[in-house]
């Protein structure tokens, strides 16, 4: 259960104007506008759910991600995941989620995937036999059979973000965070992603909060979608309520323009 | 596919070993690029190398230095070399910390169920500055054996403890330099002053520079505590225990840094990079 | 006709070392930051290396080669204009264009790579050296008494020592030049790089100035390429050497550029050869 109510969240962002005196000026005294990335948000997501959390860029999308998985302090509201409040005790919350940053890796570069693979067990102290027996499925599952055994430098875009998914669920979080999961992948790639993570939501309940800027993962993986932009939740509901029968991309370029983002 | 696991109590790896299988990863990853480990390692030594030849013409020429021998001066060069390049093997990850941070690479850190100073000294092993350690330990023997240093066991405990301490001293100021990566990450090359400036310049016996020196290298940064003073005690300059035991006393200088650190961490998460 | 080719030659070239000295110079505006610090850190460098030089100055007056003031300018100015002749200060981009066989794209334009390259090296460091150059000169100059830089005893001790800083400029070029050619045939670039700053650090007079080290060492590091790299303008500069001393010491500066740019012409022309038989 996740738990979001009146979330807001400022950045200060330093100003100054170009030139040596203003350099120095901003040692001392600095002008600072305030940014307001989230503006009373509030939303909650029940266990075993899928999120499609759509919005254009800077919207708030990652601030969102970032603070339920611990890593932002908001400056105020509430926040509950299963319980717990992400930013409050760090460890414990994140030993229980897995996220994938779609553009950014989480393997070691240079060594084996299976070599990541055993350092995660460490560092997430899985015990063994669960650790073999969720390896052994995720590599089943997303079909990593020789892949684990290359180093990931040399992998191709798609199998590397199987093994990023793959190694987010070694420990068997509850709540999986896909931040753009299929951003620059091939068309094989993308469907066998997708499909992975509607079976991960169906046979394990995990729940599943996704963004991205590609319309057919919200259709092929989510039921709910919810819109947000500059900051403020504009949409909430049922994805069928939203389209009707018509194309979702232009049913969601239909909605940038009615809230004007 | 298997249920959701819910551990109950789950044990926790132990922090030494998930250092070790870091540093193991560490080293395997290394060893994808062996040429180029070999080069760096063969660079280190060189330029250690150099600092060695220029300090020998510079006492073929002169003799001493404000009292200090030729075997007194290598002394300190190689102990001072062998603390730094330590701190530098081990505390890489907060030397080249802004990379980390410019990366994104802290948010992921962030989100593991792990002590971020672990991590960020895992992240980093440089195994090529054994080439200057390599170097710095054959000049350390050369220079014990003209400085004409009569081993006792707590001599050797002061090299130890020099050894020690100077490594602490040197990843206190690597662990400044990543806590300030959270504030800006724009002219932070003025910390070399105190890196790479200590590594060069602590050559030669801190009182060398002058006494106010040698009293900002006590009360600013205790560099003195881990070079000058043991020095003393190991050449028999004096015979206090205190001067042997300051390197240790030394290792209270991370106590700050370590709350510089937190303060940083605690900025990074409210308001991001 | 062959006269006004050669000029229009002259003239690209000059052109080409304009446009990247201002790419450079307004990409190091944008970094100040780091200019200030760069400039902070060789302060404190050449701070200390002048406090060393002053404590065996203390223990044995006699054996000082040179002025204390004299040593004290040499520090100065060296730290000022370290871009000009560092060796380790060479472009990692033309070393992987190298490994990595891009260089093939640099072929495709009606461009000598040598003059090319030449020029964008000249242009970084001129343009590294001026932003950095002047605060450090100005804080040395009102340093007390020892400590200070001090001026240059004449208008042409002035004049010579820019003469032969330019000259140990392109000196320090060329030799940088002849390490990028000689990375097309070494299967270590970055050994060859590597062993060559090291050679040059010492032997150039960064790790000691040259009148430091014992007569007979100095009398034949004197001869090689590396001194008329920075030792030549700093010791002009401090007036260590002077009169007919400098026009020799200018000369051989003169003779080595001659040589070492006609024989990295002629590296780069098999080198050429090699790229277009083999593909990089």
């Amino acid at each position: 259960m996740i738990e979001m109510k009146n979330i807001r969240k400022t950045y200060r962002v330093a100003r100054r104007n170009a030139g040596f005196g203003e350099v120095l000026k901003s040692f001392f005294h600095r002008d600072y506008e305030t940014v307001t990335a989230l503006d009373d948000v509030s939303f909650s997501i029940r266990d075993g759910e899928t999120v499609g959390y759509i919005g254009p860029n800077g919207a708030g999308k990652s601030t969102t991600i970032k603070i339920l998985s611990g890593i932002l302090t908001p400056d105020s509201g509430e926040c509950l995941v299963d319980g717990r409040v992400p930013w409050k005790n760090r460890i414990d919350h994140v030993a229980k989620i897995g996220v994938v940053f779609g553009q950014r890796s989480q393997l070691w570069w240079d060594v084996p995937v299976v070599d990541s693979f055993e350092l995660l067990k460490d560092i997430y102290s899985i015990p063994p036999d669960i650790y073999s027996r969720n390896k052994d499925e995720l590599t089943e599952l997303l079909d990593l059979g020789e892949i684990i055994r290359t180093p990931a430098r040399q992998l191709s875009l798609g199998q590397r973000m199987r093994c990023e998914i793959a190694a987010s669920l070694l420990h068997s979080p509850s709540i999986l965070f896909l931040d753009e999961p299929t951003i620059g992948l091939d068309a094989v790639s993308k469907i066998a992603v997708r499909e992975f993570i509607v079976r991960l939501n169906r046979e394990r309940k995990t729940t599943i909060i996704l963004t991205t800027h590609d319309m057919q993962d919200i259709e092929a993986i989510t039921k709910r979608i919810i819109l947000i932009g500059k900051g403020k939740i504009l949409l909430d509901g049922d994805i069928s309520d939203i389209s009707g029968s018509g194309d979702i991309d232009h049913t969601v370029a239909e909605l940038y323009r009615t809230y004007e983002i | 596919m298997m249920k959701r696991e819910n551990h109950k109590k789950p044990h926790k790896t132990p922090a030494a070993k998930l250092y070790l299988h870091y540093i193991s990863i560490q080293i395997r990853s290394l060893m994808q690029y062996k040429k180029s480990f070999i080069m760096n390692a063969m660079g280190q030594f060189l330029a250690s190398f150099n600092a060695f030849v220029g300090i020998h013409f510079l006492f073929m020429r002169f003799h001493s230095i404000s009292g200090y021998t030729y075997g007194d001066v290598l002394l300190c060069f190689s102990v001072v070399q062998m603390e730094f390049s330590l701190a530098e093997c081990v505390a890489r990850g907060f030397d080249s910390f802004s990379k980390i941070v410019r990366q994104g690479t802290f948010d992921r850190i962030m989100t593991r169920p792990r002590n971020e100073i672990l991590q960020v000294l895992g992240s980093s092993f440089e195994l090529t500055r054994i080439g200057r350690t390599v170097q710095a330990a054959l000049i350390f023997a050369y220079g014990t054996s003209h400085a004409g240093i009569e081993w006792s066991f707590s001599r050797v405990l002061t090299v130890l403890f020099m050894l020690i301490g100077g490594t602490g001293v040197f990843s206190g100021i690597f662990l400044i330099n990543a806590a300030l990566c959270f504030f800006t990450l724009e002219g932070l090359e003025f910390i070399n002053i105190f890196t790479d400036g200590a590594r060069e310049y602590g050559q030669y016996p801190i009182d060398v520079y002058g006494k106010r020196m040698t009293r900002f290298c006590t009360a600013v940064i205790p560099y003195t505590l881990v070079q000058l003073y043991p020095l003393h005690y190991l050449t028999g300059r004096s015979d206090s225990i205190l001067y042997m035991l300051l390197p240790l006393a030394g290792l209270f200088f991370l106590v700050p840094c370590y709350a510089l650190w937190r303060f940083g961490v605690r900025k990074y998460k409210s308001s991001g990079s | 006709m062959i006269e006004v080719t050669d000029f229009a030659r002259f003239l690209s070239r000059w052109k080409k070392y304009i446009s990247f000295f201002r790419l450079r110079f307004s990409m190091g505006l944008q970094y100040r930051t780091a200019a200030l610090a760069g400039i902070a850190t060789q302060f404190v460098w050449g701070f200390m290396e002048i406090n060393v030089f002053y404590a065996f100055n203390q223990s044995d007056p006699a054996a000082f080669p040179m002025g204390f003031e004299q040593l004290a300018s040499y520090i100065w100015m060296q730290q000022a204009f370290l871009a000009l002749f560092m060796t380790w200060f060479m472009e990692t981009e033309i070393f992987d264009s190298i490994m990595d066989g891009n260089i093939c794209y640099e072929l495709c334009r009606p461009i000598d790579i040598y003059d090319m390259w030449f020029a964008r090296s000249v242009a970084n460091r001129t343009s590294r050296a001026l932003l950095r150059c002047v605060p450090i000169l100005i804080v040395a100059f009102f340093l007390p008494a020892p400590y200070a830089l001090t001026l240059p005893p004449d208008a042409l001790t002035f004049l010579r020592f820019i003469a032969a800083m330019v000259l140990g400029m392109t000196v320090t070029v060329a030799m940088c030049m002849l390490v990028y050619m000689l990375s097309f045939f070494t299967v270590s670039p970055q050994g060859l790089r590597i062993i060559f700053a090291m050679t040059a650090e010492l032997f150039q007079g960064i790790v000691i100035p040259i009148p430091f080290f014992p007569p007979r060492v100095q009398k034949i590091l004197e001869l090689l390429p590396f001194a008329s790299m920075e030792n030549v303008p700093l010791r002009i500069y401090s007036g260590h050497i002077s009169g007919g001393e400098a026009v020799r010491a200018m000369l051989l500066q003169v003779f080595w550029i001659v040589a070492l740019v006609a024989i990295g012409k002629l590296i780069c022309g098999s080198a050429m050869k090699k790229v277009t038989l083999q593909g990089g």
